[in-house]
C-alpha cells in the first residue's frame, strides 16, 4: 500500500484498528440493576454499546476506552468500573 | 524581470494594489472564499465582498467568519470537498492559524493565500515587515513573495496553478510587503479572465469530500506512516521547483510578463557584490544599483521569488563567482540574531565548493523606511568584506543608538 496524497482513504478504517487495548478500566454490567433505559448506549463516546435481543445492553470491549462516562450517568448504578488485570 | 511595458501600456489602469489582488483572485473562479479582516489585508477581502454583492464571482461561497483560525479551518473542509479556496490575512492573523497551516499542507489541500506582510505584536505595529510569513516558514506551505503590485496580481494565478499540480498539491502563501503593496495605487495590467481561463484549468482533484463516495481526509498516521508522510511532502517541495518556474514560464508566454520563477536576478553577470532580498525593497535596491552601475561599482541584485521551496540550486548559480553576497531580511530569530534569507543562505554553501562570504543585514523591521543611503551604507560594507574579510557576519541596519 502506498499513502495517497494527504493519505486520504476509505472510510471505516477504524473498524480494522482496534483499540480498545488503551483501556485503565472496563465497564461491567450488573443486568439485575439496569432498567433498559439505554442512556449508557446514547452516551458512550465511542459507540461501544451495542443492544441485545432481550432489551438489556453489552460492551464491545474491542473500542471501548474505559472513559466511564456510561458507569457515571447510569442513574440505576447498574455498571461498574472494573481495574483490567493480565 | 520581461515585460513588454509599450504593450502593457494600453490595459492599465490606477488601482490600489489590494484591489489588483482581488481582481486577480476573482477571473482564478474561486468557490469559497473565507474572510476576516485584518489590517493590511482588509481591502484585498472588501473588494472580494463587493465583487461577489455584484455578482461578478458566479458559483462561489463567500464565509464570513469570526477569527483567523476559522478563516482557514472552513477552507480545510472546502478544499477538501474540492472546491477552488482563497483567504487572505496578516501578522496576528497568520499566527492564530498556525495549526491549521499544517493541516491544511499535512492533508495537501491546495489552498492558496495572500499574506499582506506585517510586523508581528508586542509592541502592537501594523507595519510592514516578514516576521509574520517567514515565523510559518516550517508550515509545509509554498512561500513566494512579490516585488510590486503588478507581480502579486499575476502570481495570484499562478499561486492556483502551482499549488494544484496533481505533482505538488501543497498550499500557496503569496506575500505581498503590506502598505507598500496592499495599499499603494498605480498602475497595473489586471488579469484578463479569458486568458486566465487558459492559464488556469478547472480544479479538478483526485479525491473530494463527497457524502455519496464517502472518504476519510486527515487520517490518523501511527508511528509506522508518520514519517513518510513528512518525505511526501518535503518530496512535492521539491517537485514544486519545476513547478514554480514552469508557472511562470507559462504565464510569460500567454501573458508577456516575467518577474523570474524561483528567483529573478538584475545585473548580476559579472557582479562583484550580490544582493539579495525578497519583496518590495526589491525596487530601491534596483534603483541604487542603477546609480552605481553609472559609477562602475559592480553590484547586482538575487531576488528571492521562492522562499518554500527554497532554491537553493538557483541561488547558487548566481552567487557562486561574486566576491560577496549581502542578504537582506525583514525578519529576525531572536536569539541567533540572524534573518531567515541570511541564515539559510549561508547554510547552503557549507559542504559546497563555492567559497564567497556572506554577511546579512536585518532592515525595515515594523516598517521602518529603507531609502536608498540605508542600501548605498549596506554596499559599502560588502566592499570592505571583499578588501578585509568579514567583521560582523550578521546586524541590524539603522540602529538608533539614542533610543538604547
Ligand atoms: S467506558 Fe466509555 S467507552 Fe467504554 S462503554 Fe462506557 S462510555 Fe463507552
Ligand atoms: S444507563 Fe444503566 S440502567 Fe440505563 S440501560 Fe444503561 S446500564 Fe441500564
Amino acid at each position: 500500500m502506498t499513502i495517497p496524497p494527504g493519505g486520504v482513504c476509505a472510510p471505516g478504517s477504524t473498524l480494522v484498528n482496534k483499540t480498545g487495548g488503551w483501556r485503565t478500566f472496563k465497564p461491567v454490567y450488573d443486568y439485575d440493576k439496569c432498567i433498559k433505559c439505554k442512556l449508557c448506549e446514547l452516551l458512550c463516546p465511542d459507540m461501544s454499546i451495542d443492544p441485545k435481543d432481550d432489551g438489556f445492553f453489552e460492551f464491545n470491549y474491542d473500542f471501548c476506552k474505559g472513559c466511564g462516562i456510561c458507569a457515571n450517568e447510569c442513574p440505576k448504578d447498574a455498571i461498574e468500573m472494573v481495574l483490567e488485570e493480565k | 524581470m520581461k515585460r513588454d511595458f509599450e504593450k502593457d501600456k494600453k490595459d492599465m489602469v490606477v488601482v490600489e494594489g489590494s484591489y489588483a489582488v482581488a481582481s486577480a483572485v476573482k477571473s482564478c473562479r474561486p468557490n469559497v472564499i473565507s474572510a476576516y479582516p485584518i489590517t493590511p489585508q482588509t481591502h484585498i477581502v472588501e473588494d472580494l465582498s463587493q465583487f461577489m454583492a455584484d455578482g461578478e464571482i458566479p458559483n462561489c461561497e463567500y464565509i464570513m467568519v469570526e477569527s483567523e483560525f476559522s478563516a482557514l479551518s472552513a477552507l480545510v473542509g472546502s478544499s477538501a470537498a474540492g472546491a477552488r479556496s482563497y483567504s487572505a490575512t496578516t501578522s496576528q492573523g497568520l499566527e492564530l492559524m498556525h495549526e491549521v497551516l499544517f493541516n491544511v499542507s499535512g492533508m495537501r489541500l491546495p489552498v492558496v493565500m495572500t499574506v499582506a506582510n506585517r510586523a508581528v505584536s508586542a509592541p502592537i505595529n501594523i507595519w510592514n515587515d516578514q516576521q509574520d510569513s517567514i515565523s510559518q516558514r516550517d508550515t509545509g506551505w509554498i512561500q513566494l513573495y512579490a516585488e510590486d503590485t503588478q507581480e502579486v496580481s499575476d502570481m495570484t494565478a499562478q499561486a492556483f496553478k502551482i499549488a494544484e499540480d496533481p505533482d505538488v498539491l501543497l498550499p500557496v502563501m503569496t506575500c505581498m510587503d503590506g502598505f507598500i503593496l496592499s495599499h499603494v495605487y498605480e498602475p497595473v495590467v489586471l488579469l484578463d479572465d479569458d486568458l486566465v481561463a487558459e492559464y488556469l484549468p478547472p480544479f479538478e482533484p483526485e479525491f473530494k469530500l463527497d457524502p455519496k463516495n464517502p472518504k476519510t481526509f486527515g487520517a490518523f498516521a501511527d508511528p509506522n506512516s508518520y514519517t513518510e508522510f513528512r518525505f511526501l511532502q518535503q518530496q512535492a517541495m521539491n517537485k514544486a521547483l519545476k513547478t514554480i518556474e514552469d508557472a511562470a514560464d507559462e504565464f510569460y508566454d500567454l501573458f508577456g510578463r516575467y518577474y523570474g520563477g524561483l528567483i529573478d536576478t538584475y545585473e548580476t553577470d559579472d557582479a562583484d557584490i550580490v544582493l539579495m532580498a525578497m519583496g518590495s525593497i526589491v525596487g530601491t535596491i534596483k534603483d541604487v544599483i542603477d546609480t552605481l552601475r553609472a559609477k562602475g561599482v559592480k553590484v547586482g541584485l538575487l531576488k528571492v521569488r521562492s522562499f518554500r521551496p527554497f532554491p537553493v540550486e538557483a541561488i547558487h548559480n548566481v552567487i557562486k563567482d561574486a566576491k560577496v553576497v549581502v542578504a537582506l531580511d525583514k525578519n529576525i530569530s531572536i536569539g541567533l540574531n540572524e534573518g531567515a534569507l541570511f541564515t539559510e543562505t549561508k547554510a547552503s554553501l557549507y559542504n559546497t565548493k563555492i567559497d564567497v562570504p556572506v554577511i546579512g543585514f536585518m532592515i525595515g523591521h515594523g516598517g521602518r523606511d529603507i531609502p536608498v543611503e540605508t542600501i548605498e551604507n549596506i554596499i559599502d560594507e560588502a566592499k570592505k568584506v571583499i578588501d578585509s574579510g568579514i567583521s560582523v557576519e550578521s546586524q541590524f541596519t539603522d540602529l538608533k543608538e539614542e533610543l538604547l
